[in-house]
């Protein structure tokens, strides 16, 4: 266990470095000067030429990397054009926030749909399996901003129950755990969970009807077990695999929420994304999409080494 | 004879899930006595298997309809209700599997499944469940029997999964023991082993088996007694010595002259029964092997046929059987 644990953790720095150049390289593929945004529109060539020197444009890509790659080794992710704020503390109040968000929806998501997809499984093609895979398909397909705006102007215009947008009393950059801003979090967790909700039910209805087809479960039954004893035998079956698509949904939430995020001016990775690339904020968009990325990296390190764990056939 | 340990009386089962109802067993009746072990021949799709699973009512409830009475140890099995239903599957009847990988938990160790086992039947802990576990690891002479405990059943190979299956279903000491071609996934020479393990368990712990096969050879190895099944009926049932030596349906006749044997001059072909067993959702009128049947008459193709007692213990549902003890003298 420790030894495919430290196997898999090895196995990871070829994927980081090759992220990191990715990463690098897609922002510099781009079109557009990163430098046009923060220059007044009638600025001389030479002050130009000075700030290009100043922010490290003008050295070769692979001079650029390197420097760029020793300093986020240290922890020092340059500084963002436009704000001229550190963007190793931008990139991490955001994370933060969508960290939270994320895992919130992916919770909500799980335990929704991973109630739905047990009982479409179970009772597979009865009118509940249809209403439940309904539910799922609904949460696959259903346009997230669309749904996001229906329920504000429910809850919030509406009713009046819940605030319509930010992470906090009076645009609070940064979430923290009480009940005001739990009240801030409930809408976008909803909104955000369907996407889990949606994919894991579906995964799970057809792990369960699968795993239900096998012979081992004849074979518990014959063994005396109730169903309750047999489902808890499904459950350890069923684990691995949904555990891995939770852990992988709540990787593509992290970085992946930025209609949501829109939609509720929720301060995360998703609205940093957004802005930065508006601004051609190089070294903002690289950071944040180097963090995104090793989150996901650790999460799926997280995830195989969790499911291997729970189904002793992956180990070896 | 003493009164059997289980009784099947005119067991009917049809599967109801598809288009059309599909009859897989057909008024089969069937003791065995404490003790004894018979074997319950038949090629796929004879109703072997559905038999044998309705004495522990595992076809699925909502898609079968079952009729007749299946007694186990004087207990109605068809009135028990869930609870008494599910404390009497293991520790009264228990059932080893054709396939034990297929059949076993892939991601509990065989010491786990066994404790569960145990422990859902008798008041025991872990330990006392996990120490009884490893006696019967012993018992069916598995090789480090301690450490193959805390193996998972990919781990371990056939001959060796098949013994561990043994094992989890003696763990609750039960008195009926069904086995599901138990040797048919497993290579000849381990196929013996395990059909010896079976016979001498049988004779130490006094079980009664029904045994359900469709080689004959593994029938005679294990069983006293051999019912042979054909679409979904028994069509012949006798002591495994008359029926080898004076088989009396056209079908067994068939059956065992299909068999390689010592006689055989190298390079013959072997005899094969001509036709395919009948469509259980379609089932011909009269005699369901008459089409197939050298001897069959007008009077085989309507009108169902009735067991026809034939000697001591020994029976067959043929209206012909006056034909066959003479076509049973030209047989090898």
């Amino acid at each position: 266990m420790l030894a495919y644990t430290i196997r898999r953790i090895i196995l990871t720095l070829p994927v980081l470095l090759g992220v990191s150049v990715v990463c690098f390289a897609l922002v510099h593929i781009s079109p557009g000067d990163p430098l046009i945004s923060i220059l007044p529109a009638d600025a001389s060539v030479d002050l130009q030429e000075r700030l290009r020197v100043l922010y490290g444009f003008d050295r070769s890509y692979a001079e650029q990397f390197l420097l760029w790659l020793s300093r986020a080794m240290q922890g020092d992710l340059g500084t963002s054009i436009a704000t001229g704020r550190s963007v190793t503390t931008e990139v991490m109040r955001a994370v933060g926030n969508t960290l939270m968000l994320a895992s919130v929806a992916t919770v909500i998501g799980f335990v929704l749909g991973s109630l739905f997809g047990f009982v479409a499984g179970y009772f597979a093609n009865s009118p509940v399996d249809k209403a439940a895979s309904a539910a799922a398909v609904f949460g696959v397909s259903v346009p997230h901003y669309w749904l996001g705006m229906v329920l504000v102007i429910i809850f919030s215009a509406q009713l009046g129950w819940l605030p319509a947008a930010g992470a906090g009393p009076g645009g609070s950059g940064q979430w923290r755990l009480d009940l005001e801003h739990l009240s801030y979090m409930i809408l976008p967790a909803i909104t955000m969970s369907v996407i889990p909700m949606g994919i894991i039910a579906r995964t799970v209805r057809a792990l369960v009807s699968e795993i239900l087809a096998q012979e081992f479960v004849i074979g518990l039954r014959a063994r005396g077990l109730s169903e309750w004893g047999v489902f808890l035998h499904v459950v350890k079956n069923a684990a691995p695999t949904a555990l891995a698509v939770m852990g992988i949904q709540l990787g593509y939430l992290l970085g992946g929420s930025i209609l949501i995020e829109t939609v509720f001016s929720w301060p995360g990775t998703g609205m940093l994304l957004n802005s930065a690339i508006f601004q051609r904020d190089l070294p903002l968009l690289q950071g944040t999409i180097l963090v995104l990325a090793l989150f996901f990296v650790v999460l799926n390190l997280i995830v195989d080494v969790m499911q291997s764990a729970l189904d002793p056939r992956i180990k070896r | 004879m003493t009164s059997p340990y289980l009784s099947i009386r005119n067991l009917g089962v049809t599967f109801t899930g598809g288009t059309r109802p599909v009859r897989a067993v057909n008024d089969v009746s069937l003791d065995i006595a404490p003790g004894e072990a018979v074997a319950l021949i038949g090629e796929s799709g004879s109703g072997k298997s559905v038999t044998m699973r309705a004495v522990m009512r595992l076809n699925p409830e909502g898609r079968s309809r079952i009729e007749g009475r299946i007694m186990v140890g004087g207990r109605d099995v068809m009135a028990m209700d869930r609870r008494t239903l599910s404390a009497y599957r293991g520790a009264d009847a228990a059932m080893i599997f054709q396939e034990p990988l297929l059949a076993l938990d892939p991601v509990y160790t065989l010491g786990d499944q066994i404790i569960e086992t145990i422990r859902r039947h008798e008041p025991i802990t872990r330990d006392a469940a996990r120490a009884r576990a490893l006696e019967l690891f012993e018992r069916v002479r598995i090789p480090s029997a301690r450490s193959r405990l805390d193996n998972y059943p990919h781990e371990m190979s056939g001959g060796m999964r098949q013994r561990a299956m043994i094992a989890l279903a003696l763990s609750c000491r039960p008195k009926l023991l069904l086995a599901d071609e138990p040797t048919t996934a497993l290579d000849a020479t381990v196929q013996m082993q395990v059909l010896l393990l079976l016979r001498e368990l049988q004779r130490d712990l006094g079980l009664s088996i029904l045994f359900v096969t469709h080689d004959i050879g593994a029938a005679i190895e294990v069983a006293d007694r051999i019912a042979v099944m054909y679409a979904g009926q028994i069509v012949e049932e006798a002591s495994a010595r008359d029926l080898i030596r004076s088989p009396r349906h056209p079908y067994t006749l068939g059956l065992l002259k299909s068999r390689a044997h010592d006689a055989m001059v190298k390079g013959a072909r072997l005899d094969a029964i001509p036709g395919a067993p009948p469509d259980l959702a379609n089932l011909p009128d009269g005699c369901p092997f008459a089409p197939r049947c050298f001897l069959a008459d007008e009077g085989c193709r309507s009108g169902g046929v009735a067991m026809q007692v034939v000697g001591p213990a020994h029976q067959a549902r043929c209206r012909r059987l006056e034909l066959t003890a003479a076509a049973a003298q030209d047989a090898p």
